[in-house]
């Protein structure tokens, strides 16, 4: 329990600290508000110092830091200032899409990485050299590229899924969603089923499983609960991290995909210069990255007695 | 009971482990295999259990009972590993699954390899840790590997290797790992666990002193060849090869073992 809390207050100091960072980068980044609100019209040096008042852009730094982090502690991300929308309904009405897709391709990458690579640690020979060999592959093709593979073949050549979009109600979602969440999970699932060949082969030789194969146990049994069982330990750690790392790598499939998601909207707010949805997108980011890690982390503790005791101390 | 004839093992294309290895242990009988790191002590003892690094080509025969061990497969191997014959490892720590209670170390060997019920594995369980001198059974059983000592976790892999009553021990450097006042202890246990069920050993070790006090022969082996057989007294006070020559002068001064006592000067 002191564990959970110590690693929930360590991971709100992690946002506080990124947050901070976050808006001193868009601070520090070329261009600026009011520059984008009044579109490159000449106005009066009055109208923008109007602006600025109103966006309280001349208040000193920290200032302006709190003021925003207050906000965002009561739940309010400000307002866009492309088109007045509050921020927090802009991401809510985004944030299903990018969950979905995070989470299937989250799912592809336990099932097709793990899965494959436990089969190619386990089998060797021919299996074992295919796997490896659509590894290589998966490694090395970039997610847009991959996106525009599936889609070519998939969506226009043989019409299975659609082009574009993000569909409604949960069905047709995850049928707009499949060829997405695949492209996203490719590379990661690539790496993934190498880490579980790699860790299954070591475990098949530790000491713990030469003995039980000496003690007579059967090999089947001793692969289950010795190999497959503690190669596992390693794997999930990298499974963690890759899926949390799959939030960022949302963005270019939504855009390849054009699908309404976070990504889409934080590459158009960029584009925009607007400074709220941008911090707000990043905060989320930072607090899904840290929560992912934390689950991974609780997992890791409820597989491996190892790690309790240490924690407990 | 156990012959081992003309038993050559190497690894890759030239890295020869033994070379022409024979050995024989008759039932009851205690013989160690006395040597430095590296002479191919273990690999003799691994080659009887099929447990040999992947890669390995193995010569010669190895007999059970007129059984040939070496050509065992499958069902056959596993009931061969499972009843007749145990092994004992130097580094408890690894023997045992880290993330598996002590409890289900004892189980898999009964009930997953012997096929023993498992309502009676787990009542055999704590018999069998108070037979190696365990008092805190029930702890030690909920425990998992990390939170014992390596003395204790070695009495639990002795549990287990009792537990099928096998007719042949293989004991590989088994107190090596441990400190010295343990190692005393976890000897006599073997010692008297071996004498209880009138097994036979064949005890791989370093330490010349400690396979004459508890060895009726002993083998020494150099470089993967066994260079003398002979009884503890032989051995000690007309040793024939050089080797066993420079093994001899080169123990402790004045430290004999004894099986119930430990180290004494």
């Amino acid at each position: 329990m002191t564990f959970i809390l110590r690693r929930l207050a360590a991971l709100i100091g992690v946002l506080i600290a990124s947050s901070f960072l976050v808006f001193a980068a868009m601070y520090a980044a070329p261009g600026s508000p009011e520059n984008f609100l009044v579109q490159g019209r000449t106005v009066s040096p009055e109208v923008l110092e109007a602006i600025r008042a109103q966006y309280s852009l001349d208040d000193p730094f920290l200032v302006r830091f709190w003021n925003w982090l207050t906000n965002v502690l009561h739940g309010d991300f400000g307002r866009s200032l492309a088109n007045q929308q509050d921020v927090g309904d802009l991401l809510a009405a985004r944030l299903p899409t990018t969950l979905m897709l995070v989470t299937m391709a989250a799912l592809i990458i336990i099932v097709l990485g793990v899965g494959f690579g436990i089969l190619a640690g386990t089998r060797g020979g021919v299996v074992d050299k295919i796997i490896l060999l659509g590894s290589n592959l998966g490694f090395a093709v970039p997610t847009f590229f991959a996106a525009l593979i599936l889609m070519s073949i998939f969506s226009v050549g043989l019409g299975w899924f659609p082009v574009f979009g993000s569909g409604d109600g949960f069905i047709d979602r995850v049928w707009h969603l499949t060829l997405p969440a695949l492209a996203l999970a490719l590379p990661s699932s690539a790496v993934v089923a190498r880490i579980t060949r790699t860790s299954i082969r070591e475990e098949r030789d530790s000491e713990h499983s030469v003995m039980a194969r000496a003690r007579g146990v059967a090999e089947r049994l001793v692969m289950r609960r010795h190999v497959i069982r503690n190669s596992m330990l390693p794997v999930s750690t990298i499974v963690g991290v890759h899926i949390a790392g799959l939030i960022a790598g949302s963005f270019v499939v939504e855009y390849a995909f054009t699908l309404d998601g976070i990504g889409t909207l934080l590459v158009h707010a960029v584009q925009r210069k607007d400074f709220a949805v941008v911090q707000a997108i990043a905060i989320v980011l930072v607090a899904a990255f840290g929560i992912i890690n934390l689950l991974v982390d609780l997992f890791y503790a409820s597989i491996d007695p190892r790690v309790k005791v240490e924690t407990n101390r | 009971m156990l012959t081992i004839d003309n038993l050559s093992l190497t690894i890759g294309p030239d890295l020869q482990i033994l070379r022409e290895v024979s050995l024989a242990v008759a039932a009851g009988e205690a013989v160690g295999l006395v040597g430095e790191s590296g002479s191919g002590k273990s690999m003799t003892l691994r080659s009887i259990l099929h447990i040999e690094p992947e890669g390995s080509r193995v010569t010669g025969t190895i007999t059970f009972d007129g059984v040939d061990v070496r050509g065992l497969t499958g069902e056959a191997l596993r009931q061969m590993r499972a009843n007749d014959v145990s092994m004992i490892a130097q580094n408890p720590h690894a023997v045992l699954n880290p993330v598996l209670p002590v409890e289900r170390y004892l189980i898999e060997g009964m009930h997953d390899a012997q096929g023993q019920p498992t309502k009676t594995a787990k009542l055999r369980a704590g018999e069998l840790l108070e037979q190696v001198g365990i008092d805190a059974v029930d702890r030690v059983l909920r425990s998992y590997p990390h939170q014992l000592s390596g003395g204790m976790l070695q009495r639990v892999v002795i549990a287990g290797a009792i537990a099928g009553k096998p007719r042949l021990m293989l004991a590989d450097e088994p107190t090596t790992a441990l400190d010295v006042t343990t190692q005393a202890e976890v000897m006599a246990i073997l010692d008297e666990c071996r004498h209880e069920l009138g097994m036979a050993m064949l005890f791989v070790t370093h330490d010349l002193d400690l396979a004459a006090a508890v060895c009726d022969r002993i083998a020494v082996m150099k470089e993967g060849e066994i260079v003398e057989i002979g009884l503890p007294e032989q051995l000690r006070d007309n040793p024939q090869h050089p080797y066993t020559r420079a093994l001899m002068e080169s123990r402790p001064a004045g430290l004999t073992w004894t099986p119930e006592g430990g180290p004494t000067s």
